[in-house]
């Protein structure tokens, strides 16, 4: 204890202490902390071009108008603000993916988490990571040339060349990944110990898988639902080359509809003047999709974090 | 003395009650799984088959058209590709790598302001891709002046795929057991010389793939340059950063675009010199994963 003292009161060299400040080490650490503050920047950088012109936009339209009218129609003359053809498209394309990737992705996480060997699951999970890797372009590619014509000459209704019904499906299958390997995840996180109290009730394999593993999984499957539909909902090119561009508000799967972020590219990728309501009304929507995404996102996180909580 | 040497394991104990529903259980999951491959095998078949006529040395040569889609090709779009990924890979990993290090190394988990960072970057990997557009035309175009060019196409990019590097990098520098740096610090390294000597050369292959899967994400992403000015034909390939440009995602968009029957094959043809990159890349992700990754 003395000699500890002693060290420390006449700065002795026997100290472990630092004894001077190493200037070159707190600069690497500052520009590092650079470096983590670009992502700050960025969702900063976001808002700030979200907001500036969305609050523009509701200078000269009525917030009224754009929540409760049913008329899509801002390059027309005149001009309607009414965003709901634009949300409910985003809704039932979104819709029909998930009664797509829900079942099967779940499915499939179920089987690779609780029935299939390890080397099945060793091909298994990177083949859906192929799937994950396809560029969204070629999806709408797809969707637009093969699945579009394939509904028509199977189903027994008319559909027209673009249509919700083949775009939802296609993104369906683009998130089935996301479903599927965060669930597994999830479910490869439930302790052993419940499977094998479950065998030892008598409960068949099935029985643990749907009814001890499920819901033991829930809150990590539910977080990994809510971020294939966040992702469904933002997805753009898919949506926007087989659910064509007209806005419209009805509900038949059939029709073409064009969904938020469908309008952002299409508003977006002519020459809009800046300044003008037009050039406003792209960013509008884009607050909504993002305040939207967001949301979820946040959810999702909460969630995980809850799973993770319990099990590890 | 029967039962001894006949030991059977709870999971076939478990199948004996109802073996018909059990069975149709266990072919609806196989099934589910199956589906989703039968899609992916149809995707990449019809592709192939739409476009393998049309894959000859016009694509490279000759540059992108909508008169005559017998001589168009998309070379402008291949080198627009590769000059756009440059410089995204310039910019997002250092800065990816950067931010990681900080993360994991550096950051108090206990100050308030390094969870902010870490929260945010968990939500800005789920930002849908058009909102970068929307970013990138607000700010990086109009508001820095960079204008429709490679430049702007790049940063908006490189800040997409941002969080895809910082997460991949953590994970790789997290796998660096706690003894090695305890040994260098141990030595008398400083912390940057035990990070840079120690950690970063042992996380270098899992950063790698990281960065490649990021950089494969970037070339495949169309929506935010839609926003970009990528939009139009060029029939010149970028000479430099502030040049216009086009890629091969948006000159594949503007094939199917058009109705002539010839522009269909050409864009199926482009698609499959996409995916064949991409394939490329993955590939060497996947040879770098089990080629250098360490188990500890």
């Amino acid at each position: 204890m003395a000699a500890r003292h002693s060290a420390t009161a006449s700065g002795a060299p026997s100290s472990l202490a630092r004894s001077r400040p190493r200037y070159g080490e707190a600069l690497i650490k500052a520009v590092l902390m650079l470096a983590a503050l670009v992502s700050i920047a960025t969702t900063i950088g976001i808002v700030v071009s979200l907001l500036e012109p969305t609050l523009r936009f509701f200078t000269e339209v009525s917030a009224l108008e754009f929540f409760t009218s049913t008329n899509w129609g801002p390059l027309f003359e005149p001009p309607t603000y009414g965003v709901l053809p634009l949300v409910s498209a985003t809704l039932i394309t979104t819709g029909i993916a998930v009664v797509v990737a829900v079942p099967l992705g779940l499915a499939a996480a179920i089987y690779l988490s609780e029935y299939a060997r390890p080397r099945v699951r060793k091909f298994c999970k990177p083949a859906l990571e192929v799937l994950a890797g396809i560029p969204t372009v070629v999806f709408g590619f797809f969707a637009l040339s093969f699945i579009t014509p394939l509904l028509r000459g199977v189903l027994p209704f008319e559909i027209e060349i673009f249509n919700a019904l083949s775009a939802g499906l296609v993104v369906g299958f683009m998130i089935i990944p996301i479903v599927a390997s965060l669930s597994e995840d999830a479910m490869a996180a439930v302790p052993a110990g419940l499977r094998e109290g479950s065998y030892a009730l008598g409960a068949s394999k099935m029985v643990t898988s749907l009814r001890v593993v499920l819901p033991a999984a829930f809150s990590g499957i539910v977080a990994a639902v809510i971020l294939a539909i966040s992702r469904g909902a933002g997805e753009t090119m898919i949506v926007y080359m087989a659910g064509g561009g007209q806005p419209n508000f009805t509900l038949d799967i059939g029709k073409a509809m064009q969904t938020m972020a469908a309008f952002i590219a299409q508003a977006g990728s002519g020459d809009v003047p800046v300044g003008t309501v037009d050039y406003n009304t792209i960013f509008a929507v884009g607050s909504l999709l993002f305040v939207m995404t967001f949301l979820m996102n946040l959810v999702s996180a909460r969630l995980v974090r809850k799973f993770r909580e319990v099990y590890e | 003395m029967a039962v001894l040497s006949t030991p059977r394991s709870a999971v076939q104990l478990a199948g004996k009650g109802q073996p018909v529903r059990e069975h149709l259980f266990r072919i609806a999951l196989i099934s589910s799984l199956a589906i989703a491959f039968i899609f992916l095998a149809a995707l990449l078949t019809y592709v192939l088959v739409e476009g393998w006529p049309r894959l000859d040395s016009r694509l490279w040569e000759n540059m992108p058209s909508i008169r005559d889609p017998e001589i168009a090709g998309a070379q402008s779009a291949i080198t627009g590709t590769l000059w756009v990924i440059s410089l995204t890979a310039l910019f997002t990993i250092p800065t990816g790598i950067a931010a990681a290090i900080y993360l994991e190394e550096y950051a108090d988990k206990s100050r308030w302001w390094n969870r902010v960072i870490e929260l945010n970057i968990q939500n800005l990997a789920s930002v849908p891709s058009i909102v970068y557009g929307i970013l990138g035309l607000g700010i990086i175009a109009r508001a820095l002046a960079l204008g429709f060019s490679v430049i702007t196409a790049s940063i908006t990019l490189g800040l997409l795929v941002l969080p895809v590097v910082i997460i991949a990098s953590r994970e790789a520098i997290r796998a660096v057991p706690p003894s090695i740096r305890e040994g260098s610090l141990a030595l008398g390294a400083t912390q940057w010389q035990t990070i840079s000597r120690q950690v970063l050369p042992a996380a270098i292959p899992g950063i790698a793939t990281g960065s490649i899967l990021a950089l494969s994400r970037a070339i495949g992403e169309a929506a935010p340059l839609l926003m970009l000015g990528a939009v139009s034909f060029i029939r010149f390939n970028p000479d430099g950063v502030f040049a216009s440009y086009t890629v091969l995602p948006i000159q594949i968009f503007n094939w199917i675009s058009q109705s002539r029957e010839g522009f269909h094959y050409l864009a199926a043809a482009a698609i499959v010199i996409l995916l064949a990159i991409l394939l490329l890349m993955n590939s060497a992700a996947i040879w770098l994963r089990n080629r250098y990754q360490k188990r500890w």
